[in-house]
């Protein structure tokens, strides 16, 4: 920002100016960095306080005797439902799904991707606005229709179990969840994907086609192994929406033993009687928060870079 | 392309298409079949399983006719409007403030985005805690002295959604952020070269060069912005659960509530229509702008 020389209008004052400047610019970041901590703050001070301290003092202070408790509490001993063994379980649900359903969407995105930008046959573009549509529409258009879908794959499960010994998991709440989540996925790691090789060069593989190398072979020793940024980005995303997200778990989810972690959490902070324990509350929300956050604080940086680089086109 | 001998259109490039298949399935099946057959029963009075009985408009009349659902629009349209101009606003200022050559910028960045990275559900939780009226901010401040503070929107039915809007913005913002500089980092170094020769007082330079010429990220950022203020649903569903009484509504909870407890699928499939003609009005635009017309693939 430093010119070498500055014109003789702003020469007067120059220096007390840019020293303002920074003062305000400094002030202002640190008044919005307060804002957006105080909240992550207070979940986390209250967290480790007893409802003592909770009921009688200031939201804003530090626990005079922090305690682990409502931590182990939150982990093992609070009640959803009618289940009073804590979130662990959800949050192990919670992991079976996203896992599956992050690295299948990812995948498969990537595939889409490389046929929609490199492989040119007549209605690529509809099947891109189709998969432009797919991320943009509100859900419960297809809350119901997806619902019967998943019922017939459940019946047809038990015919299998019936006829072969093995349902292969389907009908199983966790499948099912995994099966949403990578379709509608596949819509936003389509249009991630697809605008990153888009930018690819086609040299590289009208080279390889006339080496003689197939559809796969391209997209596996060339198209991949250059993907790591769109990759990182795609996970990170994916994760993040999918462990986040409620619609689709409370609606195909939602009662009893699959459960993934955030429907856990709404119930046992929204859905508790007597007295509402505001730190088991805190340290509950805390402990469904930590995956997003720590991949977030992790691998941040490359979301940024990679979203910088072009996955969201402006 | 090298002319070959291929025995027909179909196969070439089969790989390719049969690669594509899973892909064309799901847009076709499930998307485009899918909001079809809501838009479909939409027009029957489906109870609890969908069913074939046509009743016209009916559906739309009732909807309409309901105070709920009208208040849940007022609702969207508050929270869409303060959305919108204090996303835009706020990420633009934090993002004009990051690119300003400061220490710290990844730490500051790191602090504005993690909201992000938040479930909806966390987000209306603990803002939940910090609009409590005897715990949270209101009761902090008036432990400070100031004993007729009030702040509590979210037991106040004329300003609940304030209070929803609040906790949204400190989630999304963050994004914004992340976008508007982008767009300000692709801007030349040239241009502000040019301006402070030419003496243009800073705020007039962003005022009237930077903006216009970040036109493509703000339109990217609107559609973004808009999309996610239709669909609304967990934050509600965490923060008041659309009360105090109905006051915090929203057309995605009504949608929900009616599809999957009041038994009345007609209701819900005609709300849910509603919400896609809402987004479609701003996506068909912005997607033929964006791909139609002179990108061809």
């Amino acid at each position: 920002m430093s010119a070498v020389a500055t014109p003789a209008r702003q020469a007067s004052g120059g220096i007390n100016t840019k020293l303002v400047n920074r003062i305000v610019i400094y002030g202002l970041l640190a008044l919005f960095a307060l804002f957006y901590l105080m909240p992550l703050f207070v979940m986390l001070v209250t967290s480790f306080k007893t409802m003592d301290e909770i009921q009688n003092g200031n939201m804003l202070a530090l626990p005079k005797a922090p305690t682990f408790d409502p931590w182990l509490k939150a982990w093992g001993e609070t009640c959803v439902g009618l289940t009073c063994a804590g979130i662990k379980g959800y949050f192990w649900n919670s992991i079976k799904m996203v896992v599956p359903a992050v690295l299948i969407s990812t995948m498969l995105g990537a595939l889409n991707g490389y046929v929609l930008t490199k492989w040119r046959f007549r209605g690529a573009t509809l099947v891109f606005g189709l998969m432009l549509f797919a991320c943009f529409i509100p859900f419960q258009s297809v809350l119901l229709p997806m619902a019967t879908i998943l019922g017939s794959v459940g019946r047809f499960g038990v015919t299998l179990q019936n006829s072969v010994g093995t349902s292969f998991g389907l009908g199983n709440s966790t499948v099912n969840l995994v099966f949403v989540h990578v379709v509608y996925g596949i819509g936003f790691t389509t249009l991630f994907f697809r605008n990153y090789y888009e930018a690819f060069p086609t040299e590289l593989i009208k080279a390889a086609q006339v080496d003689g190398a197939s559809f796969f072979q391209i997209f596996r020793r060339i198209m991949l192994p250059n993907s790591m940024p769109i990759f990182v980005v795609t996970v990170i995303y994916q994760f993040t929406n999918i462990w986040n997200d409620f619609l689709f778990a409370s609606a195909y989810a939602g009662t009893g033993d699959a459960m993934p972690m955030t429907v856990a959490l709404n119930n046992v902070v929204n859905t508790s009687t007597g007295v509402v324990e505001y730190n088991v509350n805190m340290a509950a929300a805390m402990i469904a928060a930590l995956p997003t956050l720590i991949v977030y604080v992790v691998a941040g940086r490359y979301f940024v870079r990679g979203l910088m680089a072009g996955a969201v086109k402006g | 392309m090298s002319k070959s001998e291929r025995p027909s259109r179909l196969f070439r490039n089969l790989n390719a298409k049969v690669a594509s298949i899973p892909m064309i399935l799901t847009a076709l099946v499930v998307f485009v079949g899918g909001t079809a057959w809501t838009v479909l029963y939409s027009f029957t009075n489906s109870k609890l399983l969908p069913r074939l009985n046509f009743v016209g408009l009916d559906q739309y009349y009732r909807l309409w006719a309901t105070p709920r659902w009208l208040i849940s629009i007022e609702n969207l349209l508050i929270y869409g409007v303060i959305s919108l101009v204090f996303s835009l606003v706020i990420g633009f200022i934090l993002a004009a403030l990051l690119d300003q050559k400061i220490r710290f910028e990844d730490t500051f960045r790191t602090i504005f985005l993690y909201p992000f990275a938040l479930s909806f559900i966390v987000t209306g939780l603990v803002w939940q805690w910090l609009l409590n009226p005897d715990f949270g901010i209101q009761g902090v401040i008036r432990n400070l002295g100031w004993t007729s503070f009030a702040f509590d929107p979210l037991y106040n039915s004329s300003i609940v959604i304030y209070g929803i809007s609040i906790a949204a913005l400190w989630q999304g913002t963050g994004l914004i952020m992340c976008l508007m500089l982008a767009g300000l980092r692709g801007i030349d170094e040239d241009i502000w070269k040019a301006a402070r020769v030419d003496g243009i007082p800073m705020w007039k330079t962003y005022l009237f060069i930077i903006i216009p010429m970040m036109r493509p990220v703000f339109i990217t950022t609107l559609v973004i912005i808009a999309s996610g203020i239709v669909k609304v649903y967990d934050l509600v569903v965490a923060q008041t659960s659309g009360g105090p009484g109905i006051a915090s509504e929203v057309p995605a909870k009504y949608v929900y509530d009616y599809m999957f407890f009041a038994q009345n699928l007609g209701q819900g499939f005609a709300a849910s229509t509603m919400m896609l003609l809402s987004v479609m009005i701003v996506i068909v635009p912005w997607a033929y702008l964006e791909f139609g017309g002179r990108k061809r693939v």
